[in-house]
């Protein structure tokens, strides 16, 4: 075993200047430290995720994967750390970004119908007073039928499914028309028909020249979804392409003893299959 | 029925009706996130904030009054938020310890000042005199279109109808924001809306609301007017404008018919004092609730509550 | 002061020392029979209680006058008030159950519509009895005056029942705050033991109405409990701490409102209990604030002192204001950010330790230490000196600053 395999933060020989964050990154990250009282719940992270792909954040349970996402948003606070989009500080690129959080963080007996909660994907563009016209109900439903939910726009939120609430979820962040998507672990919890229909508009927004980044906690199906991955565990453990960085020993470095030997040789192994 | 009405009722029903209206709209929001109580702990302190408004004025006047009782709900407010953030408590307990003391406080402030005027305020902060609010120079309907009488009109029905109006007026004007705030405050916080300060501003106009209608209705009755309208309401309809539009019904209803009752009631059986008006629109709020309750068309609950943040 | 002394030591005549002995009986039972309502999350549930005794009052004055009495028997009155508390507290269970609306809405309508009820009887009463005042006034904020030695036996039999109920019930109870759905499955009924919780708090609201009034024993079940948390980590200990506050408080706040003048008891034990509180809510050793300033300034200290080393140990600039006048202030950055021998010395150190984690994490695969790979732990702390020479010999010689890998 020789004694450097595992990368520890910009270390890696990247070339990356933090002061300077690359115009085509659509999402960077510099000494993110988010922390839930005393313990650091994410240390000192430094992020790039390349703009035109689809990047996944992964890690064990735990590793301040949703907190990264959170707190880069700013909805949970941050003890340091500044965040860019495009080359630009967050702050001022809230129009470029869709955000779709967990499906659990929200009350789903709230008395609101499905092409509402699409709808308020638009009251930021729209503002305080301005008239939701119909042009933009038309826009919703749009989005509805991207992600087959087109027939239930009048229903009210709570008769929906798991997968179902999660595709309304991805609708709203797509009426936004954003160019950077933020998904915080949208295939928690979904049937199999509903994965499959989130990741092909992912697909086709990626072939629309937009960048996604997802809280993704499935390792069978990172190598297969994904271009780009972050491997986190409170610390950045590993960062890059999918082919060179989803290895065993980044995977081991990142679990730790939790993930088996052939476990990890299996995910490989079917990952490079598929 | 001409007459006598306008003189004795017409004003205490549209102050009644202002008031529970411009209580039941916040309410509507303090319900879906959770923080119905809120209004019970704002009511509370009301009567800390006018015995200090008292020491400081040395007057029993309206306007400074509806200030001490408007800086105290404040005070009760930021005091609940910092109790709860500083000592990790969660939102009831910190609410019980912040207003009962501060109640406590109240208490006792006005047992030192020896005025009894201010008792009789007192126990009209706390149980209303809804009754007492009559329009006296009024000689009938045409009244309404006599300048002369109309000026002799009880301020407190032209400031309830403004306090009335500005919170309309909030709720169209923030109203999408209230909504995506209220459902999906991480989402809300992605898009730049200040969720935090719009929560805060929720509590101040639930806050606004209970004081202007503290002397009309009294202060605890205000609960009944915060909470049963909109509760009632969400068991109705599955969409919230609609939600709004019959927790405005309710809260119409309940003071119309709570104020008839207490005033005609008695006298249909042979009673001859009028009953407090205030107790007994929240008991026809509190009738309407439990209508809703056994007969509510979206009663049972449909989707999963909130689950537990999870990181 | 004299005259506090003398009532603190039940000297302060017949009257004031049963009100004393009266006052800690109920500010015992009310802190430790409140304490599991505050466990269970449900504190506000005894202000719903609080303000539905108040029709019952009512009730039960009406009836007795119907019945021939006087109406002013402090037994009946209590027995009124019992029945429609408990009557509330049903309806807030219904309500819940029955319906989507949370347990907050329950509360707070039954609180305002039964008070509401209230009101309308007290109108009612001042008619039937015109010229004759009932007192019930009183039961809004209390009033000791004219104690009688009965109120007082009410009070010390109904708290010792209620403290010995607590403490039998300790156990399902503890369970049933801390995780109802483990206590189903050991086979306990929940709803009933939620009901003996609240009906417990009821028993505690009813005895302490005559003294404090209903408005102020919510704070006499609510406070203590929330203080005895700041000092304890186990629920029993919080009980008997909670019963003490309360006790103390009670005792104490008689004693003060016995030896001056306009001071009602009431709001005199409610503000001694909030004293406390307030204490306790700064100073408590582990929860109090201070305590806990003090705990996140060197935590943000901390991490702001290993993230500018480490930035110092990858040769990258420090852009932090704060972290640059953290090194600075120890001598290891100069003004404009440059590392001194010092600092430099350190971030060798963080950067050595950084790559001896590497090579842990890579012969220690198990999450528990792996899990302490959080940036802030020291590696000595996780391993021993032995196995860090072992993690060197593997790093070969210390290397200077840049030469990395």
């Amino acid at each position: 075993m020789t004694p450097t395999p595992v990368t520890i933060a910009a270390e890696d020989g990247q070339a990356r200047n933090p002061a300077l964050p690359t115009p085509e990154s659509a999402l960077a990250m510099r000494g993110m430290t988010v922390s839930y009282g005393e313990k650091p719940a994410v240390f000192s992270v430094d992020a790039t995720f390349p703009a035109g792909a689809m990047s996944a954040i992964i890690g064990p349970n735990g590793a301040g994967k949703s907190t990264l996402l959170k707190a880069s948003l700013g909805v949970v606070p941050r003890l340091s750390g500044a965040v860019t989009v495009f080359g630009t500080p967050i702050e001022k690129a809230r129009d470029r970004i869709a955000y779709v959080p967990q499906r659990a963080s929200v009350d789903w007996d709230f008395p609101t119908t499905v092409i509402d909660v699409v709808q308020m994907g638009l009251y930021r563009k729209v503002g305080l007073l301005g008239r939701l016209s119909g042009a933009a109900a038309q826009q919703a439903r749009t989005c509805l039928d991207r992600v087959g939910m087109a027939d239930f726009a009048d229903r009210q939120i709570g008769q929906l499914s798991g997968g179902q609430q999660q595709r309304v979820f991805l609708a709203r962040a797509l009426v936004q028309d954003a160019d950077l998507y933020l998904l915080d672990e949208p295939f928690a919890g979904v049937d199999a028909a509903t994965e499959r229909a989130i990741i092909d508009v992912l697909k086709l927004l990626k072939s629309e020249g937009k960048s996604v980044v997802a809280v993704h906690h499935d390792l069978a199906t990172a190598r297969g979804y994904f271009d780009h991955v972050f491997l986190i565990n409170v610390r950045r453990i590993a960062e890059g392409p999918v082919e060179t960085t989803f290895t065993a020993e980044n995977l081991n470095a990142t679990y730790g003893g939790r993930l088996s030997a052939t476990h990890v040789d299996e995910l490989t192994l079917t990952g490079g299959a598929a | 029925m001409g007459t006598d009405f306008v003189q004795f009722s017409l004003t205490p029903i549209l102050i009644g009706t202002f008031a529970a209206i411009a209580c039941a709209l916040p309410g509507n929001f303090l319900i879906l996130r959770r923080q119905a109580l809120i209004g019970d702990a704002i009511s509370h302190v009301v009567l800390p904030g006018i015995v200090v408004a008292f020491l400081v004025t040395g007057a029993v006047a309206a306007i400074p009054m509806l200030i001490g009782a408007a800086g105290a709900a404040i005070v009760a407010v930021i005091l609940i938020e910092t109790v709860k953030r500083l000592g990790r408590i969660e939102p009831g307990a910190a609410m019980g310890v912040v207003f009962t003391t501060l109640f406590a406080a109240g208490v006792l402030l006005l047992e030192q000042t020896d005025t009894s005027s201010v008792h009789l305020d007192v126990e009209h902060a706390l149980m209303g005199n809804l009754e007492s609010l009559i329009w006296f120079r009024a000689t009938g309907w045409d009244s309404l279109l006599d300048p002369a009488a109309l000026a002799t009109l009880p301020p407190e029905l032209g400031r309830m109808a403004a306090v009335c109006a500005l919170i309309v007026g909030l709720m169209l004007v923030f109203w999408r924001w209230l909504k995506i705030a209220t459902f999906d405050e991480g989402f809300a916080q992605a898009l730049g809306i200040p969720a935090a300060g719009l929560g805060f501003g929720l509590v101040i106009t639930a806050a606004v609301a209970a004081v202007a209608a503290f002397d009309a209705v009294g202060s605890i009755i205000v609960i009944a007017m915060f909470i049963c309208p909109p509760a009632a309401a969400r068991l109705m309809t599955n969409r919230l404008a609609a939600q709004v539009w019959w927790s405005v019904a309710f809260a119409t209803v309940s003071a119309v018919l709570g104020y008839v009752l207490a005033g005609y009631g008695p006298l249909w059986f042979g009673g001859q004092n009028a009953l407090s008006a205030a107790g007994m629109i929240a008991a026809v709020s509190g009738v309407i609730l439990g209508l809703a309750v056994l007969f509510g068309p979206h009663r049972a609950r449909v989707g999963a509550g909130r689950a537990d943040a999870s990181g | 002061m004299s005259p506090f002394l003398d009532a603190l030591l039940l000297q302060a005549g017949y009257n004031a020392a049963l009100v004393g002995i009266g006052a800690g009986l109920l500010g015992f039972a009310a802190g430790s029979s409140g304490t599991f309502l505050f466990l269970r999350k449900r504190a506000l549930v005894s202000d719903a209680v609080a303000h539905a005794t108040l029709p019952g009052v009512g009730l039960a004055f009406i009836v007795m006058v119907a019945l021939g009495g006087d109406g002013r028997s402090l037994a009946g009155l209590l027995i009124g008030s019992a029945v429609t508390a408990w009557i509330g507290l049903m309806l807030i269970e219904w309500i819940t159950r029955r319906t989507r609306l949370a347990e907050d809405a329950a509360i707070g309508a039954v609180l305002g519509v039964f008070f509401g009820l209230g009101i309308v009887l007290l109108t009612v009463i001042q008619t039937m009895s015109a010229g004759r005042q009932a007192g019930l006034e009183g039961f809004l904020l209390g009033s000791t005056a004219g104690m009688l030695f009965e109120d007082a036996i009410i009070i010390a039999v109904g708290g010792s029942v209620a403290v010995f109920a607590t403490w039998l019930l300790r156990r399902p109870m503890t369970l049933v705050a801390f995780d109802p759905d483990y206590a189903a499955a050991l086979g306990y009924d929940v709803r009933r033991i939620d009901l003996m919780m609240m009906g417990l708090a009821m028993a505690v609201t009813v005895i302490g109405l005559k003294l404090v009034g209903l408005i102020l024993i919510v704070a006499m079940l609510i406070i203590p409990s929330v203080t005895a948390r700041f000092w304890t980590e186990r629920a029993h200990h919080v009980v008997w701490i909670a019963g003490g506050i309360g006790g103390v408080s009670g005792y104490v706040g008689a004693a003060i409102s016995a030896s001056a003048p306009s001071m009602p008891t009431g709001p005199v034990i409610v503000l001694v209990a909030a004293g406390a509180f307030a204490i306790s809510l700064l100073f408590a050793p582990v929860r109090g604030v201070v305590a806990s300033l003090l705990r996140h300034r060197r935590f943000q200290v901390r991490v702001h002192r290993r993230q500018g080393l480490l930035a110092l140990a990858h040769q990258h600039p420090i852009r932090e204001p704060f972290t640059l006048r953290l090194l600075a202030r120890e001598g290891l950055v100069r003004a404009d950010g440059v590392a001194t021998q010092a600092g430099r010395a350190q971030a060798a150190k963080v950067s050595r330790d950084e790559r001896r984690w590497a090579i842990a994490r890579e012969i220690h695969q198990d999450a528990g230490l792996t899990g302490r790979y959080d940036g802030l732990t020291p590696i000595e702390e996780v391993f021993t000196a032995d196995e860090i020479g072992e993690f060197d010999r593997r790093l070969g010689a210390p290397v200077g600053l840049g030469g990395g890998s």
